[in-house]
């Protein structure tokens, strides 16, 4: 490995000798991609009542057998993956858009605002997430938009730490006492020299919460407060199953082993990139 | 040493009011208060009738003097009575916390009985064959959700194979039942509450202790422990592990939280009277009382499990006193 290859490059190259996180990486893709292609590879659609053909078991006709609609689980589960991982997804974003902004400003300027803000991070740390999401999702009526949010508002005090981290070793670099120096502005020191270097761990803390807000998703609806029926995301189709677990176990079993693949795929993936970031870990 | 003591409780102070204002802010804020719920049961009642059930849960003094009296109520320990069965809130948690502390404290028991033999053998094996399938073990715990477990286990031992319980913490009659037939009714009852609970915990668990041995092992005082001719089993257990359960603590305080939100599906799957399910309907009814009762002790502990653990890392390192 030549050392003028790129960060990314690198990573990448580190990133490929880890089986585990080759695996992880797999199954990440997998599951997007059969996302993504759902309208065209599930074999029905997924909310066509089929009375004649209610909670059919496994088989040829229907893979992963149908609900007490007659509906195609497998059709569901491909649809039901969209809406989970779209959860993940902006529920992340959201949660990583907060932390770097909040452990930023706190890792920069210090003094009191950084007092204020882990103050807050505190609060929240010490607050059960359940009980926070519980309350406001009572008030907000469980939508597809309030469940992002909600996850996200409640995720982001890891990111907001590790920014302030990166921010509080960084800002004592050469490179950017001497941006100051030149009389670069705080915005333009924080946005173009700090942040594009501190932004590293955040990848794995982002990459390990997708699989953690889809959890999240799966647990709400569990309790009835996450994506509500009709729509299918994998935690409703799960939750829906439960209810006919002593006569049809398929509903709930294949809608859980979905999450557990994706969730364990981005496990996998996150844990990789941390070790193809840590100098340590290479040989 | 005593100036860091202060000054960690001096900090508690300003979180422990925010914890309180943001949970008291989110119930109060929130839409349709107990009055309301209470209404929904009887349509007849008046605007009148509304208005007095209002001024009675203090609905119509503004947001800070309904805190005020709250703060000042709760200080003097006085949590207020539930307004679903008027009971006193203290009441309605002591009666229920036992089960879900029973549970949890047996999970955890479970989790490090097995956690830290696996932790120290994965790392001092590093990747051999018990390695790889811990560390696979591992990620599968992580990523596995609990309820999905618990349904599969309910439906192969309680359904499939009979052999289990799946619901509530004991039969339906006890009456004729010795002490001894009483205490393995519960216990059946609870192996699969607590064997889900475990799960996750001893995924997490065995990791840090896994890690943590990782890393003291390369420290030089533990060079310097083989150096001088220790058996390998006493640098092991004696040097190197201790110094890895250090950090482990504080994941200890710091998991409570997680607990509780365990909790909640924990004893909805399985059907369990504790503070998970107390928790959940209090929200749901918007018991402002019972909700309090049980979050702000619940982030105390918290914040205390905390402080404790930070307080023991000063005493162990001169270097964060200093900050």
């Amino acid at each position: 490995m030549s050392k003028t290859e790129s960060f990314t490059a690198q990573m990448l190259y580190y990133l490929m000798k880890n089986r585990l996180a080759v695996i992880g990486g797999t199954l990440v893709a997998l599951v997007f991609i059969l996302s993504i292609f759902a309208p065209l590879i599930a074999p029905y659609n997924p909310s066509t009542i089929d009375i004649k053909n209610v909670l059919v078991g496994p088989g040829f006709s229907h893979w992963l057998g149908t609900d007490d609609l007659g509906r195609d689980v497998l059709s569901r589960m491909l649809w039901g993956g969209r809406i989970s991982l779209e959860v993940g997804f902006v529920a992340v974003g959201i949660a990583t858009i907060i932390g770097i902004i909040l452990g930023a400003l706190a890792g920069f300027y210090g003094g009191w605002i950084d007092s204020m803000i882990m103050r807050a991070v505190d609060i929240m740390l010490s607050i059960p997430t359940i009980f926070l999401i519980l309350a406001v999702i009572a008030i907000l009526e469980p939508s597809i938009i309030n469940i992002m949010i909600i996850i996200g508002l409640t995720s982001w005090m890891e990111p907001a730490r590790l920014i302030r981290a990166e921010f509080i070793t960084l800002k004592e670099r050469e490179f950017v006492i001497a941006a100051h120096a030149i009389g670069a502005t705080d915005s333009r020191i924080i946005m173009k020299h700090v942040l594009p270097n501190g932004l590293s761990p955040i990848l794995v803390s982002a990459t390990m919460g997708v699989g953690g807000a889809i959890l999240i998703e799966s647990g709400l609806s569990f309790l009835g407060l996450g994506v509500q029926p009709p729509t299918p995301s994998w935690g409703s189709l799960l939750s829906a199953g439960k209810d006919n677990i002593e006569i049809a176990w398929w509903l709930s079993a294949f809608p859980g082993f979905a999450i557990l693949i994706t969730v364990l795929g981005y496990n996998l993936l996150g844990e990789g990139i941390r070790d193809a970031l840590d100098p340590r870990q290479r040989e | 040493m005593l100036a860091y003591i202060i000054k960690r409780l001096l900090l508690m102070v300003p979180i422990l009011i925010g914890i309180t204002v943001l949970s008291f802010g989110i119930m109060r804020l929130a839409p349709g208060g107990p009055a309301e719920a209470q209404m929904e049961f009887s349509a007849k009642a008046s605007a009148e009738a509304r208005e007095r059930l209002r001024k009675l849960y203090g609905a119509d003094q503004p947001f800070y003097k309904q805190y005020a009296t709250w703060l000042h109520k709760f200080v003097t320990l006085d949590f207020g009575t539930a307004f679903a069965d008027g009971r006193k809130v203290k009441d309605k948690i002591l009666e229920r916390l036992p089960i879900t502390l029973a549970i949890n404290l047996l999970s955890l028991g479970l989790v490090l009985l097995i956690a830290i033999p696996i932790g120290v053998l994965s790392a001092t094996r590093q990747y051999s064959l018990l390695d790889r399938f811990t560390t696979i073990f591992v990620f599968i715990g992580f990523s596995t959700p609990s309820f999905w477990l618990a349904l599969l286990l309910i439906y192969l031992f309680g359904v499939q194979w009979g052999i289990l319980p799946v619901s509530g913490i004991q039969s339906l009659d006890t009456t004729g039942l010795t002490l001894w037939g009483r205490l393995s009714d519960w216990g059946v009852h609870l192996v699969l509450p607590i064997f889900v609970s475990a799960f996750g915990g001893l995924a997490g668990f065995s990791r840090y202790v896994r890690n943590n041995m990782l890393e003291v092992m390369r420290q030089d005082y533990i060079r310097t422990a083989r150096a001088k001719g220790l058996p390998e089993s006493v640098v092991i257990y004696k040097h190197a592990l201790r110094n890895a359960l250090m950090p482990v603590i504080t994941i200890l305080g710091l998991s409570l939280p997680g607990i509780i939100g365990g909790s909640v599906i924990m004893e909805q799957v399985f059907g369990i009277p504790g503070m998970g399910q107390l928790m959940f309907q209090s929200v749901m009814s918007r018991d402002y009382n019972l909700v309090m009762g049980i979050l702000v002790p619940a982030a105390f502990l918290t914040m205390l499990g905390n402080f404790l653990a930070d307080i023991g890392y000063a005493f162990a390192d001169p270097r964060v006193r200093m900050k």
